[in-house]
């Protein structure tokens, strides 16, 4: 007997919930090889705005959870993605048309990264932060705060990995993120999504859009309430124009990167996405 | 502001009713009106919420939306300060930008009314010549449960205060056990008591309070009992009770003051007040009362919205269409 396929519609990740665009628009996901792959949504800027108020609304439980929390948090996201490991393998063999040792070792590699990245949740303000010498009876202590809300442009020639590379650091500080997916790859983001949407993430702290970067980018550049843009995966895009774009309204900016050690595993993609709080507390007098 | 004279509002009453304002008249003439359809007004007003509004469109609406808000505080930890501070955002909602319309009025409790008409000085007066109306709540705000002599002491101190609008509320408990009459004699009280001493009187909006009526008949009948009463406006909720202003709720109002100015000539204004934060949703009410009532409806007189995080949406939506991207809760004030 034959059976009907039952092929997936991947849909966009705003605030918890998995809508089709705004915009009732999509596209078509190919294989490597040119074939039909799946629909995906093309977000449109007014999905991008609303990820935005989404992403605004989460920063305050988000950063205000402990460093301890968020780890455990974003540990429990990797052991879920473990779970999640054959769907992710098979995703992006297709997508890629790369062999299954190739997609097993980006999978692996991606959830290596994403322990990595939770690790440092309650550690990264031991080595980002400090406490300063100051002349007078005072504790002089600088700390990373999380800046609030990022916005990513993922890496276009990657699935997962680049995908992980760019949204784990982000979060690690306790900013929320909106994310524009690999154009090309968009798939195995959603999926992500899926894991994180299932997982003990709050809603609105990382939603993730599909569809061409180039449309979305200059919204997210120019947004007035966005804090930070990693423009990782913008390379191929008129970047200088979005740089200059974000600097309108003061955002931290992280220029593109490429090759295969791009957004390679560093501290300093944690503490890019933060701002230096420094207080002054008197030491007792005897 | 000039409210309708007593005289003729209880004459026009009773040319209305044939009869007394008593509990039995009132109830055969309330229970008279035709039962309302709720799927087709959920319906009609879903419908007018679809309308596509293109861009200049929906400038001319933002500035209108602002031109007819009712700024308000009402909170238990209000403060002079708190209301000063509401004031200085009613004359110059952006600071940023000099061609943003001014707010209506500025709603707050009854002690709060000399506060607001001092912080307003020179900008206090009639909406209508770009000033601003201080509309104060009264009669036991927000339950409305106290005696009438309280509610009408409460009234009138506003009144003397310097309030130019008096949002009173109905006492929901006798209008639900059918004393209509009752209902109808405070309301016709409370307007009695916002007459100043030299004649003229500050405008009454009357608060239904429709998420405690229930049933859509219940708020056609209480509107119609108001504007008998004397109502110079009709105004949906107190801002207290779930569910607050609603499009189909609204919309079923606009119906009765558009026949009402049908039957008698007589304009009557409608505010909703609750719930309505996005200036989507506000443009969908300007489009309700244009379709309904008519456009002559979209002006302070007419028509307002009770509200305190609209403003903050509109002016966002205003500087999106000022500078061409989108701006952010940093750049409006924290209220």
């Amino acid at each position: 007997m034959t059976r009907l396929a039952v092929p997936k519609t991947y849909k966009l990740y705003i605030n918890g919930a998995f809508p089709r665009s705004e915009s009732g628009r999509t596209f078509e996901v190919r294989r490597a090889d040119g074939g039909f792959l799946a629909n995906a949504a093309k977000a449109s800027r007014k999905d991008a705005r609303d990820a935005i108020v989404a992403a605004r609304g989460a920063v305050a439980s988000w950063s205000g959870a402990t460093a301890y929390n968020r780890g455990q948090v974003l540990y429990r996201i990797a052991e879920l993605l473990e779970g999640r490991r054959a769907q992710f393998i098979a995703e992006i063999e297709e997508a890629e048309g790369v062999s299954r040792v190739a997609a097993a070792a980006q999978v692996d590699e991606s959830i290596d990264r994403w322990v990595w990245y939770a690790g440092w949740a309650d550690k990264f303000a031991q080595v980002a932060g400090n406490a300063n010498p100051v002349a007078g009876p005072y504790f002089n202590i600088s700390v990373p705060e999380p800046t609030g809300v990022v916005a990513i442009i993922a890496p276009q020639d990657s699935s997962l990995l680049g995908f992980v590379s760019a949204v784990a650091p982000a979060l690690v500080a306790g900013n929320s993120v909106v994310v524009v997916a690999s154009e090309r790859y968009p798939l195995s983001a959603i999926s992500l999504a899926e894991v994180l949407a299932t997982s003990d993430v709050p809603k609105g702290v990382v939603n993730v859009l599909t569809g061409a970067p180039s449309e979305i980018a200059p919204w997210l550049a120019s947004h007035a309430d966005v804090n930070a843009i990693d423009l990782v995966g913008a390379g191929d895009l008129d970047w200088i124009s979005l740089e200059i774009e974000a600097a309108d309204t003061l955002k931290r900016v992280l220029r593109p990167e490429s090759g295969s050690d791009a957004a390679a595993p560093a501290l300093g993609r944690i503490s890019a996405f933060t701002e230096t709080k420094t207080v002054w507390h008197t030491k007792s007098l005897r | 502001m000039s409210g309708t004279s007593l005289v003729t509002a209880r004459e026009r009453a009773l040319a209305v009713l044939g009869g007394e304002p008593d509990d039995a008249t009132l109830r055969r003439y309330l229970h008279g009106i035709a039962g309302v359809d709720a799927v087709g007004l959920e319906q009609r007003a879903a419908a007018l919420g679809t309308r596509s509004i293109k861009t200049t469109s929906k400038r001319w609406a933002l500035d209108r939306i602002i031109s007819l808000i009712d700024l308000t505080t009402l909170e238990g930890a209000d403060t002079p300060g708190k209301v000063r501070s509401l004031v200085a955002k009613a004359v110059n909602p952006d600071p940023a930008d000099a061609t943003t319309p001014r707010v209506a009025a500025v709603c707050v409790y009854g002690d709060m009314v000399p506060y607001a008409v001092d912080a307003l000085g020179g900008a206090h007066g009639d909406p209508d010549d770009g000033l601003i109306s201080v509309a104060a709540v009264a009669t036991a705000f927000p339950s409305g449960r106290s005696s009438l002599e309280i509610k009408l002491a409460d009234t009138a101190e506003a009144v003397e205060a310097g309030a130019d609008e008096i949002d009173m509320v109905i006492d929901r408990g006798a209008f639900l056990a059918g004393r209509y009459g009752q209902v109808f004699d405070q309301i016709a009280a409370v307007k009695e008591a916002c007459r100043r001493p030299d004649g003229t009187s500050a405008s009454l909006k009357v608060i239904l309070e429709t998420g405690e009526l229930v049933t859509y008949d219940n708020v056609r009948r209480a509107s119609w009992l108001s504007i008998l009463a004397g109502g110079d406006f009709i105004k949906t909720s107190t801002g207290k009770v779930q569910p607050a202003a609603t499009l189909p709720v609204t919309l079923l109002m606009l119906e009765v003051v558009r026949d009402w100015h049908l039957m008698t000539g007589q304009r009557i204004g409608v505010k909703p007040a609750g719930g309505i934060r996005a200036s989507k949703d506000a443009i969908k009410y300007l489009v309700t009362v244009a379709e309904t009532a008519g456009e002559e409806w979209l002006q302070p007189h007419l028509f307002r919205f009770g509200a305190s995080s609209l403003l903050n949406d509109v002016l966002l939506q205003r500087q999106k269409m000022t500078t061409g991207h989108y701006s952010g809760p940093d750049y409006v004030t924290i209220d």
